[in-house]
């Protein structure tokens, strides 16, 4: 049970420095290129898939170990976000900008499977 | 860009995280490792809680809870869902030979995290 918990603070530590990065990423792109479209989200989602996948070729398939639960669980899994990009989305839909939205999915799901599988392939050494 | 709200963001996403983490054992206890239904939970459960918190705080601008709107929605619901654990269990699915289970896990994701979006924001709305 103390090891439980032990993973538990792990994790929330990593969540809390990840959700901080994600909200300093998102803050910098809104300022950067404006709020028209959700650029902020889009790079957290792409980047966090290309650490995961690099992470995943480099250390094999996720366990509970320490550097597992901090990195993976903790900091990438609060570095990315599903719950923003959801609402984002129907907000651009609900705006009239169908197109926007759609673009918003199809750079999400194709971004985040080219990032990851590019991630494990460097990781593995496939590439270079 | 205050201090005070980077603050309450990680204590969210912490929290959040930690959540996801406990959300994603139990299911793994539950339904086994086949198919990733902790994070398809947490994702579309986040999603409702955004959409829920997003219409409710821009209906009562001055209302307590759109003064905790960081720690809510960047802080938890960020640090809840998560995109990178979505896309490294995409690949590990393809990875194993199960290309089909991993388009499945796409394709039933997308539309229930914008629905869940949208209900929550219906259900918010909806009330008085």
């Amino acid at each position: 049970m103390g090891h439980g918990i032990a993973s538990m603070l792990l994790v929330a530590l990593g969540g809390a420095l990840g959700g901080m990065s994600r909200y300093a990423v998102s803050n910098l792109m809104a300022h950067l290129l404006g709020k028209t479209f959700p650029w902020g989200t889009l790079l957290v989602n792409a980047s966090g898939a290309f650490i995961a996948g690099g992470l995943l070729g480099y250390y094999g398939v996720p366990t509970t170990q320490p550097l597992w639960l901090f990195a993976i669980a903790g900091l990438l899994g609060g570095y990315t976000t599903v719950s923003s990009f959801s609402l984002q989305t129907i907000e651009l839909w609900q705006s009239g900008q169908a197109l926007r939205a759609a673009l918003n999915i199809a750079a999400t799901l194709l971004l985040g499977m080219v990032m990851v599988t590019l991630g494990w392939l460097l990781a593995m050494g496939l590439l270079l | 860009m205050s201090w005070q709200a980077y603050l309450a963001v990680g204590i969210g996403s912490g929290i959040g995280s930690a959540l996801r983490y406990g959300v994603s054992l139990v299911s793994l206890a539950a339904f086994g490792g086949y198919f990733p239904w902790g994070t398809l939970l947490v994702n579309v459960l986040g999603s409702g809680v955004i959409g829920w918190v997003a219409a409710t705080a821009s209906r009562f601008p001055n209302a307590k809870l759109a003064h905790w709107q960081p720690l809510l929605v960047a802080g938890f619901c960020g640090g809840f869902t998560t995109f990178s654990l979505f896309s490294l269990e995409t690949l590990h699915l393809i990875q194993q030979g199960l290309s089909g289970l991993a388009l499945l896990y796409i394709f039933v994701s997308l539309p229930l995290w914008l629905l869940a979006a949208w209900l929550g924001e219906r259900i918010a709305l909806s009330r008085l």
